[in-house]
């Protein structure tokens, strides 16, 4: 699947939900469903810290793709953790670079990423971004 | 009078927000607006607006009258000795950051010793911290015990030779506790320390008398108490405001300037440099007017009410662990921090949001009192006067709902 059939798929089933709370349940069962992050990987250097969740972020580069492994205490930013994780991580650097992350706004969580909600999510996503540009 | 009657005075509680009703008990950040503070600050806008102390024009005089009888209600409403002793601040914040300046300027030097409470506000740590580098001095910590209480009893062992000032909060924002400032101030002055009191959160729920308390210095916001943002208080006593050198140089705070030397002006104009908040200082009169009316045998077992229900239903819930347990003589205003166990705050808080309650969740500018508890942050539910019974009973209904959501 490419990186935006990804993204009409994930905004496909977030269409679903009028409700939400819908919405979040749907996120927390993402949380709860993400692929675990090992814990003596959480070290001070990968973590993002914020007010209110933390954000834990690793990220490899293996035949020309950037692999994304991510946790947090909270577990709907966990949940949205999930959902950026299966976008882009397995991408190559050139098409995350050139994304414009916009489908958290479309699927209505750009609250969950304002900056004054001072989380590390938002962070991630620069963070994500940034390692991308880096291996342009 | 009910709370019915003072809830029709905010405009704002009529909201609706994600198509529900606004709940909002977010009350210790800020609260809300009253309806006479929004009329004046309007009306001085469009009918007093002229700076002040300056001009002899009529429009000056009518803004003068406003601001200065204004620092008459604010003198009364704390008892405190003189006019000149009540000096206008854009907050605690900055009533705290003037005395940490200014006083340490003046009776501060190298090897010298600052004790805060381990419950402060960061505003009541940092200003103390950037002040103790800047002289040479050393922060110390007064502990707070597992319930909140401050340790009143290591107080007395604390203070040195070299303590020159203990800052205290009234109530700590985070555990809702009436710490006992009289006993803290007794202690201090037995030994010559002046005390300052953060009154932030202490002046929400109960009359002050800052003579009775005998406290050198007591910091307030106008935000907190229904007044408008960027409006506050610093009361000083006069024997260390005369002495302290000013903390911000400009217009109106001088007597006499010349490129050779410059005087100041006398108290409390010396503290007040540059253009007031002219169009919003003159609301903590309303302010004042309200908190007096909330004076009210009937309104205070309504408001009790609330408060009792909270706090057991908190209690009683296995699931949740409550920090600033009263005990003894020292009582709980209707502030609530908690943690959940297995729920993160802002899990929690961001479904209550859904819900339409507004809390608050995270640090709440106290990391280290997180720190004394172990944990990275709580959630805050803060109530005030107009805040129902049926708005406690959704709370309560809410916050179950969201909790199984979680765990």
């Amino acid at each position: 699947m490419t990186l935006q059939e990804k993204k009409e798929e994930i905004i496909e089933s977030f269409s679903l939900y009028d409700e939400w709370l819908d919405k979040y349940e749907y996120l927390i069962e993402l949380g709860k469903s993400l692929e675990p992050f090992p814990e003596e990987s959480k070290t001070e250097d990968r973590l993002i810290k914020g007010c209110q969740s933390r954000v834990w972020l690793d990220s490899r580069v293996e035949d020309g793709k950037i692999y994304f492994q991510a946790d947090s205490d909270a577990i709907i930013t966990k949940g949205i953790i999930s959902l950026l994780i299966s976008v882009y991580s397995g991408r190559t650097a050139q098409e995350i670079a050139s994304d414009d992350f916009a489908f958290i706004e479309e699927i209505g969580l750009k609250e969950n990423l304002s900056p004054t909600r001072a989380n590390g999510l938002v962070s991630m996503i620069s963070t994500i971004r940034e390692t991308a540009r880096k291996n342009l | 009078m009910t709370i019915s009657e003072i809830r029709a005075r905010f405009p704002i509680l009529s909201s609706r927000v994600y198509g529900k009703s606004l709940v909002y008990i977010d009350n210790a950040a800020t609260a809300q607006r009253l309806d006479t503070v929004i009329d004046r600050q309007l009306a001085l806008q469009k009918k007093a607006n002229a700076n002040i102390h300056r001009a002899v024009h009529f429009l000056a005089q009518e803004a003068t009258e406003e601001y200065e009888s204004c620092r008459e209600a604010v003198r009364e409403y704390l008892n405190a000795a003189s006019k000149d002793e009540i000096i206008f601040t854009s907050g605690t914040t900055a009533s705290i950051n003037l005395v940490a300046f200014s006083f340490c300027e003046a009776f501060v030097n190298q090897g010298d010793e600052i004790i805060v409470s381990e419950a402060e506000h960061h505003s009541d740590i940092v200003p103390w911290q950037m002040a103790c580098q800047r002289k040479g001095a050393s922060l110390r910590v007064l502990p707070v015990d597992v319930d909140g209480h401050l340790r009143v009893d290591l107080l007395d062992s604390m203070l040195s030779e070299r303590t020159r000032l203990v800052a205290v909060c009234h109530i700590s924002n985070v555990l809702g506790l009436v710490n006992p400032i009289g006993e803290i101030v007794r202690i201090a002055h037995a030994k010559g320390v002046p005390v300052l009191v953060d009154g932030a959160q202490g002046i929400v729920h109960q009359r002050v008398d800052v003579q009775a308390l005998d406290c050198d210095f007591y910091a307030i916001s106008g935000h907190k108490v229904y007044a408008a943002t960027g409006t506050g208080a610093l009361y000083g006593k006069r024997k260390y405001l005369e002495v302290m050198p000013p903390y911000m140089g400009g217009g109106e705070m001088i007597s006499h300037v010349s490129f050779e030397n410059t005087t100041y002006a006398p108290l409390p104009g010396k503290f007040e440099a540059g253009t007031q908040n002219i169009n919003a200082a003159p609301t903590l009169k309303d302010a004042i007017d309200f908190l007096k009316q909330l004076d009210d045998k009937e309104l205070q077992s309504e408001i009790d009410a609330v408060k009792d229900y909270v706090y057991d239903s908190l209690t009683a819930d296995g699931r949740v662990k409550l920090y600033g347990v009263p005990r003894g003589t020292i009582s709980k205003i209707p502030l609530f921090s908690f943690t959940v166990e297995g729920a993160h705050h802002e899990d929690l808080a961001l479904i209550l949001d859904k819900m339409g309650i507004a809390l608050r969740s995270g640090q709440m500018c106290a990391e280290p009192l997180m720190d004394r508890y172990g944990v990275t942050g709580m959630l805050r539910a803060s109530f005030a006067p107009y805040n129902t019974m049926e708005e406690a009973e959704y709370f309560i209904k809410s916050l179950d709902k969201a909790i199984k959501m979680l765990v």
